[in-house]
């Protein structure tokens, strides 16, 4: 291309700059829409339950209610965002249906001419529950006689047959036959919450020509809008969205919860339809970062080369699927690490519990890997007595290595970055650590050094 | 009763790209008769700046100032289909097709000057700014803005162009796992250097240093950004953040952020960074992505340092003051 | 209940009279009834400062405001802020120095930094640190606005910034 570069690699000032600094910049809930109602949703109270009965009289008689909503009310009630590519089945609910899996699942959409008003409402909706025995962790979820999330009987998501994502390359056992050192750990994290300044949030808006504008901060205007179309089994070409401008994303924001039901309301109301999170929402209700448990056993040489890494990941996806199955193989497609480990097996189970569905969040999948292996990491180098900076060179991948999913490796440099960080900070690397690169093993003379 | 140092360090890669593939990003240029370039997106701008970047990518491509590119997204109406803003494939996919797309604008363009110049169009170079000329001919030249109105006007043509960028998508081997995920790979390496409070179990991280390849940096102010804030987001992560205090127990999740809690401007670390470029193959300019990979490498590093200092290996999300006190205990516990 | 007629300033040149049901925050007429939404919602909660708002020069959190609060007082937002030609040194000073990202905390921040400039023209880097704590930003990881209000501070001609700890 254009070499030197004019405006590629220059710090021109941010486009939206004077918006940002002046307010001037339109996030989706800055629209104000004349003769908007406002929704908010009576929500389960329980983690887990049967429906018996749902009575919205006393709501009806609050003054300013317009409307309720029920699962009867959405034309495609039962659906799966990921289903737009490929994902199936289709298991979770605009609003619930017969069960509610979650404390804080979505049951009834209240529509009034006032916030007050819809939140009285809310509080005057009688929900008559049978409660039943919930799970919430991972490997519980897994034993036999858990209390069972999922509609198809088991509480994980099926990868063609299989209850995990599955990775193997070598052969795992016969390397830790032969490896001078074992080493195992388990690492656990916690669900961790976008909280974007902004909450999720839209307005849907009927038109004169008979379309419904969606002013939305979704992070994908189009997989927003093929899902409502799907949800509300109306053409695409009948919904315009319109956003572009997100307060804070991080992954929160992609998962399509306020658009279907905020469009379904403008349609049975023929108003426009303000839903907008609030931060309580928004904190115990929105998706979350899955929660992971990582075991890693790792087969070690006296040298410090890992020749063995076995994997067994459990991700708690919450109560219905949203993005987690996808995380689970990109997860595997990256739970080895940037190393270079000939035996490789990784088992991804995306396992269903009664807790707040979680879905995509910056680094998805990847980031809690990396917590875990970098740690192991300085497991290994302490027990062969390596310095940290020395373990991971020795290991690290260069182009051409075969990774544990059979795709070769380019566009590898960890070892520059590490050198470069080295030299950031002042340490100094020992020189056959600073003279290597990246460049594919057996070239310039070099040993590979595998064994 | 002590403060403790350490040192700890993580080196990661990150994927570009949504999993698989499969992920399209189309944009559509026009040229207007007031001399700018629209380009029309569906892509989100999260704040990360991507309609910055993009206005960079498709004025380097066009041969014009970036002044003169408005980018115009998001509306469904009139911005062509975009999978969204995620996996950090914005840049790299978006970018893409805004070069196709940039491209065939500028072949219009060229041939619309050639013909008013009376030139062949490889006899014709953009001087960078405003201007089309015949090479070695100064006097013979036209403005860009005039071309887009003498195409309009004189030669009844558009000056437009479309572009879209799709990493086809991969299968999974459902035995062993054979794919093709990504379409590069950037990678982090940081060292984290924290002191932790042996008495209250509290640490305070003194400084994120870290090295980061990135392929090709369109903006380096955006690019110290991300990693401003990420090292902010990874440090939040590894010591406070969690909506289960007690996971897997559900209970007292928060619901403000009095309880949510992540570090304020007065915990914040040094943060010092290099950033290296390495070109992917297939990038815009080379670009590979960093919107996530900043928040990653922090976490492990964090956790590495608190060993270093503490000698407790904590191996769970968040480390929290408690985990720290019972983990001293322990240790106190335990002859040596 | 009946609604009351609440009268107060809006900025340097505007006196505003609005008609509230009781217990309607500042936030609601600001935003809804006025039209003026560069004051932000994030929370409702007092938890993130995205509302903030400056009363007398003070900066207050107008999601926790009953606007009978601010009768006969004078309201800053950050439109009152902007000047009609150019911008507030802050402003610009925010754009010199990226410091924001998805820009929606950044009202916030800008009202709070005219608040600590307008009662100490050289603050030093702790200063300005307490003086956002508390407001959220969940993208910059803060330092570059804190950056920013010390540049700024300079521009107006307050002297040197202390360097940090």
């Amino acid at each position: 291309m254009n070499d030197p570069l004019n405006v590629v690699g220059r710090s021109v000032e941010r486009s939206d700059g004077i918006g940002h600094v002046t307010g001037r910049t339109v996030f989706a809930s800055d629209h104000v829409v004349p003769g908007m109602l406002h929704l908010k949703m009576v929500r389960s109270p329980l983690h887990h339950a049967r429906i018996r009965g749902i009575d919205t009289s006393d709501a009806e008689r609050v003054p300013g209610f317009v409307r309720a909503l029920t699962a009867a009310d959405v034309p495609h009630n039962r659906y799966t965002i990921l289903g737009l590519i490929g994902v199936e089945p289709e298991e979770e609910f605009v609003l619930a249906e017969e069960r509610v899996r979650f404390k804080g699942e979505a049951m009834v959409a209240i529509v009034a001419e006032t916030e007050e008003a819809a939140y009285e409402a809310v509080a005057k909706v009688h929900l008559d529950l049978e409660e039943l025995p919930a799970v919430f962790d991972v490997e519980e979820a897994l034993k036999p006689g858990a209390p069972v999330v999922t509609h198809w009987g088991n509480n994980t998501f099926m990868y063609e047959g299989h209850p995990c994502r599955r990775v193997r390359l070598g052969d795992v056992e016969a390397a830790f036959a032969r490896a001078d050192h074992i080493v195992e750990g388990v690492y656990d994290t916690s669900p961790i919450e976008h909280a974007p300044t902004e909450t999720t949030g839209c307005i849907a808006v009927p038109e004169a020509n008979g379309r419904y504008t969606v002013y939305t901060n979704t992070q994908a205007l189009y997989f927003s809008l093929d899902n409502t179309s799907i949800i509300l089994q109306v053409p695409g070409n009948q919904l315009h969205f319109v956003g572009g401008t997100v307060g804070g994303g991080f992954g929160g924001k992609v998962d399509v919860i306020v658009e279907p039901i905020a469009t379904l309301a403008a349609m049975k109301t023929n108003r426009p339809v303000r839903y907008v999170y609030s931060r309580a929402e928004e904190m115990q209700v929105s998706s979350t970062r899955s929660a992971w448990r990582i075991y890693l056993k790792d087969g070690v040489t006296a040298d410090g080369h890992i020749i063995a890494r076995k994997v067994t990941s459990y991700a708690d996806s919450g109560a219905y699927s949203r993005q987690t199955p996808y995380a689970l193989t990109k997860h595997a497609a990256n739970a080895a690490g940037p190393y270079a480990i000939p035996n490789v097996s990784i088992d991804a189970y995306c396992v269903y519990t009664n807790r707040q569905p979680t879905s995509a969040m910056r680094g998805f999948g990847v980031t809690m890997a990396s917590f875990a292996l970098e740690v192991q990491m300085d497991k290994i180098a302490e027990l062969v007595g390596l310095d940290p900076w020395t373990i991971r060179f020795l290991n690290a991948y260069h182009d051409g290595d075969m990774k544990p999913h059979r795709k070769l490796a380019e566009d590898a440099t960890l070892i520059e970055t590490m050198q470069a960080a080295a030299a950031l900070v002042g340490h100094d690397l020992a020189p056959d650590l600073k003279a290597m690169t990246s460049a594919p093993r057996g070239r310039r003379g070099e040993e590979s050094g595998r064994p | 009763m002590t403060k403790l140092r350490g040192t700890g360090i993580a080196a990661v890669n990150y994927p570009t790209g949504m999993n698989l593939g499969g992920d399209p990003s189309q944009a559509l240029i026009h040229a207007t008769t007031s001399g700018s370039f629209v380009v029309s997106l569906s892509a989100t701008d999260l704040g990360q700046g991507l309609k910055t970047v993009i206005g960079q990518i498709a004025a380097e491509t066009l041969g014009v100032e970036f002044t003169e590119i408005v980018v115009d997204t998001a509306d469904t109406d009139t911005g062509p289909h975009d999978m969204g803003t995620f996996a950090s494939r914005a840049t790299h996919r978006v970018g893409n097709a805004v070069i196709a797309a940039a491209l065939e604008a500028r072949q219009a363009l060229l041939e619309v000057a050639s013909e008013e110049l009376e030139a062949a169009v490889d006899e014709l170079v953009f001087d960078g700014h405003c201007n089309l000329m015949v090479k070695g001919v100064p006097a013979r030249s036209v403005k860009v803005a005039d071309i887009a109105a003498l195409a309009q006007f004189k030669y009844g043509r558009t000056i437009a162009g479309r572009g879209s960028f799709m990493k086809p998508k991969s299968t999974v081997d459902p035995e062993t796992g054979a794919m093709d995920p990504d379409s590069t790979e950037a990678h982090a390496c940081t060292v984290a250097d924290v002191e932790v409070d042996t008495e209250t179990g509290e640490v305070r991280v003194l400084s994120i240093r870290s090295a980061y390849e990135v392929g090709r940096q369109v903006n380096p102010a955006l690019v110290q950004g991300q990693i401003a804030g990420g090292a902010w987001m990874g440090m939040s992560h590894a010591l406070y953040e969690t909506t289960a205090p007690y996971y897997p127990a559900p209970d007292h999740s928060p619901k403000d952020f009095s309880e949510y809690l992540m570090p304020g401007p007065l915990e914040l670390p040094e943060i010092e960074c290099v950033v290296l470029e390495m070109p992917s193959s297939n990038g815009p300019y080379g670009v590979k992505g960093i919107g996530e990979m900043t928040a990653n490498s922090p976490i492990p590093a964090i956790v590495n340092a608190i060993y270093h200092a503490t000698g407790v290996r904590i191996d769970s999300l968040p480390v929290t003051p408690e985990k720290i006190l019972r983990g001293l205990d322990a240790k106190r516990a335990t002859p040596s | 209940m009946a609604s009351t007629i609440v009268t107060f300033e809006l900025g340097d040149d505007r006196e505003v009279e609005v008609m509230v049901r009781p217990m309607t925050t500042l936030q609601t007429v600001l935003r809804n009834q006025l039209g003026l939404t560069a004051t932000k919602e994030g929370c409702r909660q007092g938890g993130c400062g995205s509302c903030a708002v400056l009363v007398d020069g003070e900066p207050m959190l107008s999601c926790l405001l009953p606007v009978e609060d601010v009768a006969g007082r004078r309201v800053t937002t950050l439109e009152s802020l902007t000047p009609t030609e150019g911008l507030h040194p802050i402003q610009q000073a925010f754009i010199d120095g990226y410091a924001f990202q998805c820009g929606y905390c950044t009202p916030g921040m800008v009202i709070v930094a005219a608040a600590l400039l307008d009662h100490d023209s050289a603050p030093s880097v702790d200063d300005i640190r307490w003086a956002l704590a508390g407001n959220i930003c969940r993208c910059t990881g803060y330092g570059p606005i804190v950056e920013a209000i010390g540049a700024a501070a300079e521009t107006i001609g307050a002297g040197q910034v202390e360097e940090p700890r």
